[in-house]
């Protein structure tokens, strides 16, 4: 029995020591995965435009968009445009309820946008302003290490988040890991009718497929546009207004590399470390 | 062996319940399906034998290559033909009907394939 | 070894019919979900997870408890424990079982399950939470009832299972730390972001899974020759008392550093389970009932031992159990949820097909339990006759 004891002790020490290079091997998981093994190694030489302890990674086309709440405020039409586009393009059902509820762009009051900014004091225009949101297609994104089919991924072509629905298993991991609340869910069937015979996609769109009942969907920065020389619908369709600049974050010649050196910008929650690359003008 | 008495009447009903669909049809595999071809396109992306056995590795090439990898949307053929890399706006513009082509043989393959659950099938004529 | 099931009285024919039936009512209902869509529950975008995960949750936790009954038996040699430990053996197959069950029902796209093999993804938590807890089902397959075979054909069970029930010991650790794990990596939701919630699930589950088993135990020795004997029960009070003791102890934990710390998102969720939040609070009695229900259930269950009364003993422990369940199977997932990262407050409730569901779910764990309980008491009692 003492022997077997001694034994066991052995295996037992052999495991504490592989408990201690854990943290290790849990680190090089998390920081240096698949895709995100540039964001670890080329830090340094980055520029160290970003919020936070680290700097963005400087080599690769990382897509990001400003958002100007004024220019919103002042058309107040612009932001049901945006979403109309948007929304009529893609397929997004509308089920005309909360719960079952899909939505890839919309709007936010300030107070839920920024939940991490002070409220006090606030000048009243603000509280009014409709502040539009979508996914933010961070660059550190928790939605996509928590996906276990890696059915939600980090394009390495242009940096956005985007789903792939062939493989997504509803597991629903990545919306307990978004911050932002960009993601919805199939609770049921976006094709069919509500009890009145209205289908919820109101007019099909043959160009784009739908989505199945049981996958997570969000915006997908219209990378199907995006392929073909397009700008994404909800940039088209604020046209010249200048309320959403879209572009490569890492070109420092780029329009929005530019408005983004010329003006005061905030993010949602950039505490979290998810660096979105999405900005807001406010 | 124990139970021999009951082990080989089990056996011998298990098969038979097995391959009740090929003695039922009397060892007919019924008609052969007939995909109602394109007549305007000269060829398909690739050799028609290779679409027939493997049409459905192709489309998940190209299904993994252009949403994950954001890989070209359009190619060519050999002889140059240029095509869309995709099933609703690339296959269903010369297979103008899903259920004149896809369906015949997939019915009498008895599978469903889900492609149809999201991407929309072209407006069937008639 | 399998035919003691097949044989049995009359009651345990009728306990078999009625968990199958509920079974059946449950299967009804799935197959309305599978036809429906997971829009049939009260699942909704703000709270997307519900029972089947916070049952889930629970039921690891359950699974886990196991090692309480097979540590201080394999690794301590006490052999009061010989008798019941293969009853936490197989109290962990029938509690992973229902786990995995659970997370088929909560999937979106079922069929696509294996997608999770076909891509392996070691940066997911849910990928490592597949490996272990399959890895602890067939463990605790391979060595309770691999130990229990030998017993019954009379002879001294094989070496290598030592080694499986010594990896089993580890590996009940892992499987609560991992579904911990799930949780308290996510950014922006502050109720789970925080260390201690893999020591709390272990204190929980090192509670609530023993008193599960001596729940049941304590019934059997009303309706069956099986008896614990009175000094594993006095242990495993022991055991269940001071895990729940430090479970609620880490709850108090949570509490001060939430509201001694004022930062806001640390208090909300926590508002919302015991005070409400913005007139929302149907979690509010559950919760209170938990800590108060807690608090009497392991007081009584000292004080019971004391006395020596049996009834007092099982009431506690179904206490206790219930307590724990409010706690992690209830408040815990769901509050997670509330308020959401852009601090709506949607409050959740369980439709009549889901709680079908699971009500199905927790009868087919019973039934497992219930035959693998009638193949050990019976190998048990005819051995030692």
């Amino acid at each position: 029995m003492d022997a077997k004891r001694r034994d066991f002790l052995k295996m037992a020490g052999l495991s504490a020591l592989a408990g201690l290079t854990a943290p290790a091997a849990v680190h090089m998981l998390v920081n240096k995965g698949p895709f995100q093994a540039n964001a670890a190694t080329a830090a340094p030489v980055g520029e160290a435009g970003e919020g936070g302890h680290e700097a963005a990674p400087a080599t690769g086309v990382r897509l990001g968009m400003v958002i100007d709440i004024k220019k919103f405020g002042e058309n107040q039409e612009l932001a049901r445009q945006c979403i109309e586009a948007c929304h009529s393009i893609h397929n997004v059902p509308d089920y005309g309820n909360a719960k079952d509820e899909i939505k890839w762009i919309w709007t936010e009051d300030y107070e839920h946008a920024f939940t991490d900014q002070s409220q006090y004091k606030r000048n009243t225009t603000l509280h009014e302003l409709p502040i539009m949101t979508l996914c933010n297609h961070c660059d550190n994104p928790p939605c996509v290490r928590a996906c276990p089919t890696q059915a939600t991924f980090k394009s390495k072509k242009t940096g956005a988040v985007l789903m792939d629905y062939h493989r997504c298993i509803g597991c629903r991991f990545c919306m307990a890991a978004c911050p932002y609340g960009a993601r919805s869910f199939n609770w049921r069937d976006p094709r069919g009718k509500d009890a009145k015979g209205q289908p919820f996609i109101k007019h099909l769109n043959a160009d784009f497929p739908t989505r199945t009942r049981g996958v997570v969907e969000k915006c997908n920065f219209c990378a199907e546009r995006l392929a073909v020389g397009k700008q994404p619908a909800c940039v088209e369709a604020c046209g010249d207004t200048g309320a959403l600049v879209f572009g490569d974050l890492n070109d420092p010649s780029s329009p929005i590399s530019k408005v983004l050196a010329e003006n005061f910008t905030i993010q949602r929650n950039a505490a979290l470390g998810t660096k979105p690359s999405l900005f807001y003008i406010i | 062996m124990y139970d021999l008495g009951k082990i080989i009447p089990g056996l011998i009903v298990f098969v038979g319940l097995v391959s009740f669909p090929i003695w039922y049809n009397g060892g007919d595999a019924g008609a052969i399906p007939k995909p109602e071809k394109p007549v305007l396109a000269k060829e398909c992306v690739a050799d028609i034998q290779y679409m027939r056995t493997t049409h459905m590795q192709l489309l998940m090439a190209w299904r993994d290559d252009i949403v994950r990898e954001g890989g070209a949307r359009t190619w060519a053929t050999a002889r140059g033909t240029e095509y869309n890399r995709s099933l609703q706006s690339g296959c269903m513009k010369c297979h103008t009907s899903k259920k004149k082509f896809c369906d015949t043989c997939h019915e009498y393959a008895a599978v469903t394939p889900y492609c149809w659950d999201c991407h929309i099938a072209p407006q069937e004529t008639k | 070894m399998i035919e003691k099931a097949l044989s049995g009285s009359n009651r345990y024919w009728a306990w078999i019919i009625f968990l199958l039936a509920i079974m059946g009512v449950g299967g009804m209902f799935y197959v309305q979900q599978w036809n429906y869509g997971l829009g049939i529950t009260g699942m909704s975008r703000d709270v997307s997870w519900g029972v089947y995960i916070s049952q889930f949750t629970f039921l690891v936790g359950v699974a886990a408890g196991g090692l309480m009954l097979v540590l201080p038996y394999y690794l301590h040699n006490y052999k009061v424990f010989g008798r019941i430990t293969i009853l936490g053996e197989f109290m962990a197959i029938a509690a992973v079982s229902m786990c995995l069950m659970f997370i088929i029902a909560d999937l979106g796209q079922p069929t696509r399950a294996l997608n999770v093999l076909i891509h392996p993804t070691p940066h997911s938590m849910l990928f490592w939470d597949m490996i272990v807890l399959n890895g602890y089902l067939f463990l605790n397959v391979v060595g309770g009832w691999g130990v229990l075979h030998a017993q019954y054909k009379g002879l001294k069970y094989a070496t290598w299972l030592k080694w499986i029930v010594y990896l089993s010991i580890p590996w009940a650790i892992s499987i609560h730390t991992v579904t911990a794990f799930l949780y308290c990596g996510l950014p922006g939701r502050h109720f789970w972001l925080t260390a201690i919630l893999a020591p709390r699930f272990l204190a929980s589950a090192f509670a609530a899974g023993p008193a599960l088993l001596l729940f049941i135990a304590l019934i059997m020795k009303r309706t069956t020759k099986f008896d614990v004997g009175q000094e594993a029960t006095s242990k495993l009070v022991t055991i269940i008392g001071y895990a729940a003791l430090i479970n609620f102890f880490f709850v108090a934990c949570e509490m001060f550093v939430a509201y001694y710390s004022q930062i806001p998102g640390h208090m909300h969720t926590l508002d919302y389970l015991f005070w409400g939040l913005e007139g929302k609070d149907n979690l509010v009695p559950w919760m209170r009932f938990s800590v108060f229900g807690g608090a009497i259930g392991i007081a009584l269950l000292f004080l019971a031992r004391a006395r020596k009364t049996e009834v007092g003993i099982m009431v506690a422990c179904a206490l206790i159990f219930v307590s724990l369940w409010i706690d992690k199977g209830l408040g815990l997932v769901l509050g997670g949820f509330v308020p959401s990262p852009l601090e709506r407050v949607t409050e959740y409730y369980p439709s009549l097909p889901e709680i079908g569901i699971t009500m199905g779910i927790w009868s087919a764990g019973f039934l497992i339990l219930t035959i693998l309980y009638k193949v050990a008491i019976e190998v048990k009692l005819e051995k030692e006759a």
